[in-house]
């Protein structure tokens, strides 16, 4: 159909056109322009080129940080996915039930995240917390203060804790979605539990559980606050993660310069997979409708 | 192959049924012969669908049994019963190919794996779905979906019945048309009870060797198609079958003829004196086919005042009416009407008298 | 007031919604646009809302252009074929939303408001909400919507094609009884020749954005000017067949052999089209209907109170229409009857040569 001549919808856009340059495109310029020289101090800078990225990218540290990341996150997918999925399964489907474990789940996700790291630091001290103290008592020494092990499983049970109720959340509300008649044809079909699962409900989650997939990879890539709180990153740098690496580098080091070099390669990681998270996204919702 | 019986079989929704109205299916005694086409027909709400649900077992009913072949099934799961059914929305497994489709339901129920590869390939021949059998299910159409949600209950050997809820809600008009003749076309090949939900009058009579016709819980009448249309025996068949329906008349009997705003009407043998005994509200119907438009008058005939002819190109609807009353009249497209007045013959075979809504026999 | 179109033509993209139309429809006249699905009749529609604009051509409104003047602008209502209501609003609020934005009082508003619900029969439903409504409920509410703003120009897009039968039989009476009474000019689209026909009025004959006929909607109907108009314009489609005219008699098919009687009589010999409707075949024989052939029953369908026979005749597959509910089998061999006073005679390119005479005369209004 025609559409009328008419330019005056730029003047709505441009509020939200100066927001966005003020918060994103100009802060990045800024990035640009720092990772590309060495700063003294104020007014006295030199052009170093690529200098500051040579640096960083053989920077063993940050290669172990890299590594370290992607295990943490290939990691927290192997565990909250199925976990995610198999609570949404396990969830009552009507009745009171259904308002009370939505609740439960729903209760990590509205607390702050430096407070969640707080949380664990109490829950899991060997002397007072619960954790702890349940576990030395059984005998196994834990202390993720001490131990690399102890502390990759303390941040890797907060992890689970925190987010996997996003997951069940997405897959239950998938499930919820899947008409009657889909279990009523299975049924006379003759479909085993599993098969019910296989065939009707993963097939009709795939869409939410693509997007989970994504919103977990990405939130945990670029995770800081709550093991930053836990661990500080340690014992030694066992748990010291992209982000938490950069902010050494910037605060802790005061290295300007590298850390704008790292950030923009960090950045460059992130963006293919926003692009594929934003496709995912639009294609939800249009492949498996029936 | 089964006889299918439902004995005094009662079904509420709610867990302590009180009163009549609790009753989303009231009491139904009911037997469906084998091989025959049947099609429950009724506005939303009459219960046809809770009916349809108990035969395949997807509901236990409240009250009651059901027998497939003189067993008693009313416990069993509907994997347990020889029953498919065919719903409102098709239903395929996404990630399968229609072959993985069709042969679901017997690889489910360990089939051999060659009986699966000729069972399928018969069934898809049957349905014009050789060519798409190595697809992907989910891209296919509404009405490919739907001929696979009937493949996967004809592919069945044991099959009892095969059920439809409103199976071509989703389907385009103009393709309809061609599935109706398919089901036809698989009725008189596989002989197979079938059982067709719809709250649409034609897609019933079409269909179906008989049909039932519910209301409210309860069936009105089941008959063929023509027995409907001819002598309906509740006022809301009349109704609710034909366009426009039946015209229903508030009546009093005096002598041998009904008396309709003090106009006289005659009935066939000893149906002033039923209708009398059987009291209650009566009402008398005739419909718009049946009655006689005539330009004089004649012994017997009713005057009324012409409202309004409308020539349909293949026939003419006269709106006349009748002291308060309005009727139609269906005449042949090349009658006159006249402008003004007419007199309306009731044919005596073809008028009906209603003592509270049931039909005087 | 009166509203004209002039040459009008849209394309899309390349693609002619719309070719060259030119259409004056008068006020107080029910106007039926009957064709089939994309035959351009909602496009018309938009164009003589002021949705869309027109590629070419001109919008006169009382001899005013007004191509390219705003909806907001004009005095227009619409119902489509969904049901399109505000869903968070009750009925009241729903109908009383168009009048909301004229300068009319809160007491006048609630008068037309119940008095239009009053029309439509849906006073008891008022404070209900669109889920709240069945399907015919909705549709009475957006008729009522439409009409309780008064327009000069009152458009209906397939207002009834969402129906169940017996609710579209009760508002199509309801509907005409609405029409008679407004001064205001009614465009009705619809793909049903029974819809059409019960509506009466002016029929306008669309397929693929062209006008294909007009006039009054019943003459049409008796004097379709080309195939294409008596195929649209016949439910089922009207049966189609080949033959010849050749040694005084007309030669249909392989063996239908007829006189040339009556409206037959003055056709010159050479290859024609002969169209038979579907209620102008019979399956049994009786005054009239004496041309007997074989056949054999494809499949029968029932629609309201008639039987539709589809059967087939050597190559040709036609449909029977019979009064009344009769079933037959798949596969079963018929005699059917012809009635050769009824058949329409097309020239080779599609033309009408000869209609039968209308039968029974016209009709008291």
């Amino acid at each position: 159909m025609n559409k009328w001549q008419d330019n005056r919808a730029w003047f709505l856009v441009m509020p939200l056109l100066l927001i966005v340059a003020l918060s994103a495109i100009i802060p990045l310029i800024m990035v640009v322009n720092t990772s590309v020289q060495d700063i003294f101090g104020p007014g006295n800078r030199v052009f170093v080129g690529t200098e500051w990225f040579e640096e960083v990218l053989s920077d063993r540290r940050l290669h172990d940080a890299l590594r370290r990341q992607l295990t943490f996150s290939g990691l927290v997918l192997l565990i909250e996915i199925p976990l995610g999925v198999a609570i949404a399964l396990a969830m009552p489907k009507r009745g009171w039930g259904v308002s009370v474990s939505l609740v439960v789940l729903a209760l990590p996700l509205v607390i702050p995240w430096n407070v969640i790291g707080t949380i664990w630091i109490i829950f899991t001290r060997p002397d007072i917390g619960l954790l702890g103290v349940l576990v030395n008592g059984l005998g196994i020494q834990f202390d993720h203060t001490a131990a690399a092990l102890d502390a990759w499983v303390s941040v890797m049970l907060m992890e689970v804790w925190h987010w996997t109720p996003l997951v069940a959340l997405l897959a239950y509300a998938g499930l919820r979605a899947i008409p009657d008649a889909y279990y009523q044809a299975a049924r006379i079909d003759g479909a085993s539990a599993w098969a019910v699962f296989r065939h009707i409900q993963l097939p009709k989650m795939r869409g939410v559980l693509m997007i989970a997939v994504l919103l977990r990879f990405m939130d945990s890539f670029l995770i800081y606050a709550e093991p930053f709180v836990l661990t500080g990153g340690g014992p030694g740098n066992s748990t010291t993660f992209l982000s938490t690496y950069l902010v050494k580098l910037a605060v802790g080091q005061s290295a300007p310069g590298p850390a704008a070099a790292f950030s923009l390669i960090y950045f460059l990681i992130v963006l293919p997979i926003c692009l594929v998270f934003y496709q995912a996204l639009q294609n939800v919702g249009t492949g498996d409708k029936r | 192959m089964a006889l299918i019986e439902l004995k005094e079989v009662a079904h509420a929704y709610v867990a302590r049924p009180g009163g009549p109205e609790d009753y989303a299916l009231k009491r139904l005694d009911m037997v469906w012969q084998d091989g025959a086409a049947y099609a429950l027909l009724g506005p939303s709400g009459c219960g046809k669908t809770t009916t349809l649900n108990i035969i395949s077992g997807l509901i236990r009913p409240s009250e009651g049994r059901v027998l497939i072949d003189h067993r008693d099934v009313t416990a069993l799961a509907p994997r347990d019963r020889n029953v498919a059914q065919v719903f409102q929305f098709p239903v395929i497994y996404d990630t399968m190919t229609v072959f993985d489709n069709l042969a679901f339901p017997l690889r489910n129920r360990k089939v051999d794996r060659n009986e699966i590869r000729s069972r399928v390939h018969e069934v898809a021949e049957m349905l014009e779905l050789t060519a798409d059998l190595k697809r992907r299910a989910s891209g296919l159409t509404a009405d490919v979906k739907q001929k696979i949600s009937l493949g996967r209950g004809l592919v069945r050997k044991d099959v009892a019945a095969i059920l439809f809820d409103e199976p071509l809600t989703v389907i385009d008009p103009h393709l309809k048309w061609l599935l109706r003749r398919k089901l036809k076309q698989i009725h008189q090949q596989f002989s197979t009870t079938l059982i067709y939900v719809t709250h649409d009058q034609n897609e019933a009579l079409t269909f179906a060797d008989q049909v039932v016709i519910m209301d409210e819980g309860e069936v009105l009448q089941t008959g063929s198609p023509r027995e409907l249309f001819e002598n309906p025996r509740h006022i809301f068949v009349g109704y609710f079958i034909g366009s426009p329906g039946m015209n229903l008349m508030p009546c009093r009997i005096d002598g041998n003829a009904a008396i309709v705003e003090g106009a006289p009407i005659a009935l066939g043998e000893g149906i002033a004196e039923r209708g009398r005994a059987a009291g209650g509200e009566l009402v008398l119907g005739i419909r718009p086919e049946f009655l006689r438009l005539k330009p004089s008058a004649e012994q017997g005939n009713v005057p009324v005042s012409v409202l309004l002819a409308e020539n349909l190109g293949d026939f003419k609807i006269v709106t006349v009416s009748l002291g308060k009353l309005t009727l139609k009249v269906k005449v042949p497209e090349d009658q006159e009407v006249p402008g003004e007045w007419a007199y309306l013959n009731f044919p005596p075979e073809w008028t009906k008298v209603y003592a509270d809504g049931r039909l005087v026999e | 007031m009166s509203l004209k179109l002039e040459n009008v033509t849209t394309t899309v993209g390349g693609e002619t919604h719309i070719d060259n139309i030119s259409l004056e429809l008068s006020p107080g006249t029910l106007h039926v646009l009957i064709g089939p699905t994309l035959a351009g009749k909602t496009s018309l529609m938009r164009l003589m809302a002021g949705l869309d604009k027109p590629s070419t051509g001109r919008v006169l409104v009382d001899g005013e252009d007004v191509t390219g003047v705003s909806v907001r602008l004009r005095s227009v209502a619409m119902v489509y074929q969904q049901f399109i209501n505000y869903p968070s609003f009750t009925v009241y609020d729903n109908i009383a939303s168009s009048l909301r934005l004229t300068r009319l009082s809160n007491h006048e508003i609630d008068l037309k408001v119940r008095e239009v619900a009053i029309t439509m029969r849906i006073d008891p439903l008022l404070d209900r909400r669109p889920a709240e409504l069945s399907g015919g409920q909705q549709q009475r509410t957006a008729i009522a919507r439409a009409l309780v703003k008064d327009a000069r120009l009152l458009l209906l897009d397939e207002p009834l094609a969402n129906l169940d039968y017996k609710l579209r039989e009760e508002l199509r009476v309801e509907l005409q009884e609405l029409f008679k009474r407004r001064e205001t000019i009614v465009v009705y689209a619809t793909t049903e020749p029974s819809e059409a026909l019960m509506l009466g009025g002016a029929a306008v004959v669309l397929d693929e954005g062209r006008k294909l006929q007009s006039g009054p909607t019943l003459e049409v109907f008796q004097n379709p000017a080309s195939v294409a108009v008596a195929n649209i314009f016949s439910d089922p489609p009207m049966n189609m067949i080949d033959g010849e005219i050749v040694d005084g008699e007309a030669r249909l098919g392989e063996d239908i052999r007829l006189p040339l009687d009556g409206h037959l009589g003055q056709l010159s010999p050479g290859p024609y089209r002969f169209g038979v409707r579907a209620g102008h075949l019979s399956v049994v024989s009786s005054p009239g209907h004496e041309f007997r052939f074989g056949a054999t029953v494809d499949f029968a369908e029932v629609s309201g109170s008639e039987t539709f026979i589809h059967i087939r005749h050597g190559g040709a597959a036609w449909v029977v229409q019979e009064q009344g509910v009769h079933s037959f089998d798949l596969g079963q061999p018929i005699d059917v009857f012809l009635d050769a006073a009824r058949l329409f005679v097309f020239a080779d390119s599609g033309r009408l040569v000869a209609a039968p005479a209308p039968a029974g005369g016209g009709t008291p209004r």
